[in-house]
């Protein structure tokens, strides 16, 4: 196993192979990911970090088999991704693979306790009584499981969300800039959740972020840079993330940081 | 800002031509009636103008009375005298009254092409219009020829011995000759003629020897038919007149033309409904598009965009739409109205030689003017919405909350009012002359009442509705969208609702005057077996009087009445009396309970009549009545007994001794009653026997007679299911439309749906359920108000004798069912698209 070391010691929920991702073509090719190869150990909280056009969002997506990769392989679990046709993506989305966006992505029409049972109820699967009311305690949503999305906060709405991905117990979820739509405040409370769920119930969590302060919720903070893992941090502080981006972003930082620290 | 309004018109094609589409169909309706009665109209032109190609002058006798449909007779001395008369080269003696049915070789009377007249006339010879192709003309009493056309449908030829009913009852004759007319044609549009010798067509169809229906003179060469006609009209003296061929020619080809209104109407209609229901449609597209283009139209206004500016750019995309659309209806009109024409032409035997096909200008004008008219109409709300959106729209989130109900359904509620008493007042008659039109505008705002009450309703029944469907996930969303934005699905269902509630309405009519019949039938009549034959259009059927008298002498026949049939001017009005061989009988089986003098038999210009017509006429016992019959001059009858009139027995009822002055002189119906025991199968049996040379009429019990009568009603019923396959088509449009726009707004959700795992099946499944929610919505809401419209339109015929309300429970599951299944034809593309949706396109952020 070429990965990463930090690999070593714990099963993989999900890993990258060699991935290469390109768009378009010609002259006008892009290559957002270049034979990128990284694993992620079950039970950890690992964070994706990088400047605009890393190529951080690019990566998660091509984990979570929402899109094709040009080259190489992508591993859920056991499950080789790559290559399988919708009917068997849609069954592994389903099962194995959670999602939290940016844009809390409910819908309207349900309540909130619907929202969060929604992946269990497409799957047919029985929800399991005592897991749901741990997971609602910890996001704390007891009390508004009754109203609809409209009918909350933004910070609730992401909590609902958060909930959603964690009820069904996913081999790993993926969070794609979880706070970037939340206040200081409100984004604590969420990523607070999030490292619970991993520490306290094992869950595996994959965030893209460039804020440096979520990076530090996370055990492992990946770089991404011009579509390479340029450097990873373990156990990161706020600091130690800010410092690695400076030292890796010679180029414009001056717009990168300001707006991650920001 | 034209230009602008042209970009927004291209980026969203497919919806436009999903919504434009009804104007399509709606004016395709118009246009298309435009050109065929245009095309229809001319050919009548060159029929007549061919077969008066040798007549200078007509000269016939002139009306008595107004529309009574007699047979005008002249005697032969106008022949000798017309002869005489200086200008005329040659006079002709026609002998040509509709009525003479032939029996084809299967026993039936061949029908008669619809609106077209069975004549029997008397053999003038060949002529440049008439051509032998067979045979020769009747030269012997026993010998007839027949056109082409008519040798063909009754499946006879040259040899044959056919039966022919006339206006006396059937006799047996050697078909000796076939003829056919010039150009080829082996009928003049249907029209069937059997020609006898001239004393016999005297006899059969005018009554008596020395008779002509008309004369047909040509003048001598230099003598101008004008001249010849006003100089014949100073021969003939007074109650016959001479016109030219020119004026007769013009006067059938406008009464044919004026056929053709029925068929024009009935497209008229179909017209109305395709554009009504595309009024919801174009309206329901107008509002979503403004309602996704609020930021774009609050910047605008933020520039400094003025409302008219925003009014004018959505009516401007209106009048683009309605401009393509009425093109594309007025060419599709033109290509329906030719394909129709030609059809109406060719079937049925009907044989008309069709003029070229040309566009009138007044389609032209019609296609474009109401194409225009109703799109601009259906835009205007939403254009009026769009100018309200305020500048800060474009800075704030765009949020776009429930818009509180109670306005539009104060509207709703205030319109479907008004449309309910205009309904009321013309179902009550008291409007005399607007009555239709009454009704019909209830009718009209009724709808648009009750679309702008959906909304209200809307959320509850959908989601009692969807409950049934949504027995798995994806049936459960679907059912939640379907509910999700009221006015919109509310609007959607209303389209399908208006041609739902439309035919629920008249099968509801239909279906409670054939119940009440028959109740009726059960209750009121005491006639155990009927004779009669099928209404049809034309002259009634007829049979032999000596059946009555045969009928009698049958044991076990209690007591019978035959019915003679006339129509007849009473008071100045035009009006069907009846009358009856034993009024005593008749009175028995129909009762009647006199109010004013008795009901007895009847002598020579005595009458009875119902205690409504009575009043109307201001009649009593004793007083006399001025009545002109088909024939003869105006008799004043005295009035006997005035009955109680019911839906049984009401009218005029005359003396037998009346039937001489009558047009038939033939019975239309009769009625038996059995003694106490009688064998009604056996003594059945041996009536239809006496039939056996009436093959237009059979003998029945009271229910084949009334499922006879209401057989027309079965076709009305089938005519009014066009009309909902056309407002469904338009429905699913609409539909389609919707949901399609709703799979667009919905592209995020759908992306997350996919992407926590709600596979493509799924996603289908849940867009069908959407649609068939709102299309059964729709149909619930058609079936319930066309019950509604139904009842009462019942109620107002009350006094027509339909009493007994009925529902067709049967077709109304059917308009259900066949709506679920339009909900999941119409679903089939957005879901499609639905399914396609791609998650990460739809899931990434701006």
């Amino acid at each position: 196993m070429t990965a990463s070391s930090t690999a070593i010691g714990g099963r993989v929920a999900a890993r990258a192979v060699g991935v290469s991702k390109a768009y378009g073509s010609g002259e006008t090719r892009v290559l957002a990911l270049d034979q990128v190869s990284v694993a992620f150990t079950a039970g950890r909280f690992t964070a994706i970090m990088g400047p605009s056009g890393s190529g951080k969002s690019t990566l998660m997506h091509c984990l979570a088999g929402l899109d094709a990769v040009s080259a190489g392989d992508v591993y859920i679990g056991d499950t080789r991704v790559t290559g399988l046709g919708d009917r068997a993506l849609t069954g592994l989305r389903r099962d194995q693979v959670g999602f939290i966006f940016q844009q809390f992505n409910l819908l309207p029409t349900l309540s909130a306790r619907e929202n969060i049972l929604l992946p269990l109820s497409i799957a047919k699967r029985k929800p399991d009584a005592e897991w749901f009311d741990t997971v609602i305690e910890t996001v704390g949503l007891r009390e508004r499981l009754r109203h609809r999305p409209p009918q909350l906060s933004g910070g609730q709405q992401q909590r609902v969300a958060c909930a959603r991905a964690l009820v069904a117990r996913p081999e790993v979820i993926f969070a794609d800039e979880p706070t970037g739509n939340l206040d200081s405040r409100s984004g604590a409370e969420v990523l607070g959740f999030l490292r619970r769920s991993v520490r306290d119930y094992g869950q595996t969590i994959v965030m893209v972020t460039h804020d440096p302060n979520a990076a530090s919720y996370a055990d492992r903070v990946v770089f991404l840079a011009d579509g390479h893992i340029v450097d990873e941090l373990s156990d990161p502080t706020a600091d130690a993330v800010l410092d690695t981006m400076k030292r890796l972003d010679g180029r414009h930082p001056a717009i990168d940081m300001a707006e991650a620290v920001g | 800002m034209l230009h602008a309004t042209l970009k927004s018109l291209l980026s969203r094609k497919v919806r436009l031509v999903l919504s434009g589409l009804a104007v399509v169909l709606g004016v395709m309706f118009v246009s298309g009636s435009f050109v065929l009665t245009d095309t229809m109209g001319r050919s009548f032109d060159q029929l007549f103008a061919s077969v008066y190609t040798e007549v200078d002058v007509e000269v016939h006798a002139a009306a008595v009375t107004g529309d009574l449909g007699a047979t005008s007779t002249l005697p032969a001395d106008r022949l000798t005298q017309v002869r005489a008369t200086p200008g005329v080269a040659s006079a002709l003696g026609v002998v040509q009254v509709n009525g003479a049915r032939i029996v084809g070789a299967n026993g039936k009377v061949v029908p008669a092409v619809t609106g077209t007249p069975r004549y029997g006339r008397n053999w003038t010879g060949t002529s440049d219009l008439v051509l032998l192709r067979q045979g020769h003309g009747p030269a012997a009493g026993d010998e007839i020829a027949i056109n082409a056309a008519l040798a063909q449908a009754a499946g006879v030829k040259v040899g044959d011995r056919v039966g022919v009913l006339t206006r006396v009852p059937k006799k047996t004759f050697t078909l000796v000759g076939i003829f056919g007319y010039s150009g080829g044609r082996d009928s003049l549009a249907g029209t069937q003629e059997i020609a006898f010798t001239e004393p016999v067509a005297q006899q059969l169809m005018l009554g008596g020897p020395g008779r002509y229906s008309h004369i047909d003179v040509r003048a001598v060469p230099g003598v101008s038919a004008e001249v010849l006609r006003d100089r014949l009209n100073g021969v003939v003296g007074p109650g016959y007149e001479a016109k030219t061929g020119k004026q007769m020619e013009a006067a059938e080809s406008a009464s044919a033309r004026k056929d053709l209104n029925f068929v024009n109407n009935v497209f008229l209609g179909f017209a109305g409904v395709a554009l009504f229901v595309g009024v919801f449609l174009i309206l329901n597209t107008f509002s979503i598009i403004v309602a996704q283009r609020t930021r774009e139209l609050a910047l605008m206004r933020a520039i400094g965009g003025s409302r008219r500016q925003m009014i004018g750019s959505v009516l401007a995309e209106a009048v683009v739409i309605g401009l393509i659309a009425s093109a594309l209806g007025l060419a599709a009109g033109v290509g329906v109205g030719t394909l129709l024409a030609y059809i109406f032409g060719n079937t049925g035997g009907s044989e008309l030689a069709l003029a070229g096909v040309s566009v009138p200008p007044s389609a032209v004008i019609a296609a474009f003017g109401v194409g225009i008219l109703v799109t601009l109409t259906a835009a205007l709300l939403p254009a009026l919405r769009a100018a309200r959106i305020p500048p800060m729209a474009a800075l704030q989130e765009v949020a776009t909350p429930d818009r509180p109900l109670t306005r539009v359904t104060a509207a709703g509620g205030f319109i479907t009012a008004l449309g309910t008493a205009t309904l009321g007042l013309g179902l009550s008659g008291r409007a005399h002359s607007n009555t239709l039109w009454l009704i019909l505008a209830g009718i009209l705002i009724g709808f648009i009442g009750f679309a702008l009450l959906t909304p209200l309703i809307a959320r509850p029944v959908v989601s009692g509705l969807g409950r049934v469907l949504s027995w798995s996930v994806p049936g459960k969303l679907g059912r939640r969208n379907a509910a999700r934005n009221p006015r919109r699905t509310a609007i959607t269902a209303a389209a399908l609702m208006v041609g739902v509630a439309l035919v629920t309405g008249v099968n509801v009519v239909l279906a409670s005057t054939i119940h009440s019949l028959h109740k009726q039938g059960d209750t009121m009549v005491k006639a155990d077996l009927i004779i009669a034959g099928d209404p049809g259009d034309g002259l009634p059927p007829t049979f032999d009087p000596a059946v009555l008298t045969a009928a009698k002498q049958i044991p076990g026949v209690r007591d019978i009445s035959g019915e003679y049939l006339d129509f007849a001017r009473v008071g100045g009005k035009d009006t069907a009396l009846t009358a009856p061989t034993d009024l005593v009988a008749t009175a028995r089986m129909f009762p009647m309970r006199p109010v004013d003098g008795t009901i007895r038999a009847l002598s020579a210009d005595e009458l009875v009549v119902d205690n409504k017509l009575a009043k109307e006429y201001g009649l009593h016992a004793g007083s006399t009545v001025l009545i002109q019959l088909s024939h003869g001059r105006p008799h004043a009858m005295t009035v006997v007994g005035v009955f109680q009139a019911t839906e049984v027995s009401r009218g005029w009822y005359l003396s037998p001794a009346s039937v001489r002055d009558f047009e038939l002189r033939q019975p239309v119906g009769a009625y038996l009653r059995l003694a106490d025991g009688a064998n009604l199968a056996a003594i059945r049996t041996q009536v239809d026997k006496l039939l056996a040379d009436s093959p237009e009429v059979s003998v029945g019990d009271r229910s084949a007679f009334i499922a006879q009568q209401t057989a027309i009603l079965d076709r009305i019923v089938s005519m009014i299911q066009i009309l909902l396959a056309l407002a469904i088509l338009v429905a699913v449009l609409g539909i389609i439309n919707t949901l399609a726009l709703s799979v667009l707004e919905r592209t995020r959700e759908l992306g997350l749906l996919r992407a926590i795992g709600l596979g493509r099946g799924q996603t289908m499944h849940m867009i069908t359920v959407e649609a068939v929610v709102i299309s059964v919505f729709g149909a619930l809401l058609g079936v319930a108000v066309g019950t509604g419209l139904g009842a009462s339109v019942v109620r107002a015929l009350k006094s027509q004798g339909i009493g007994e309300l009925a529902l067709p429970w049967q077709q109304m599951a059917t308009y259900v069912a066949l709506a679920a299944l339009v909900g999941v034809v119409a679903a089939i593309l957005p879901a499609i698209r639905a399914a396609r949706t791609n998650v990460l396109a739809a899931i990434a952020y701006e």
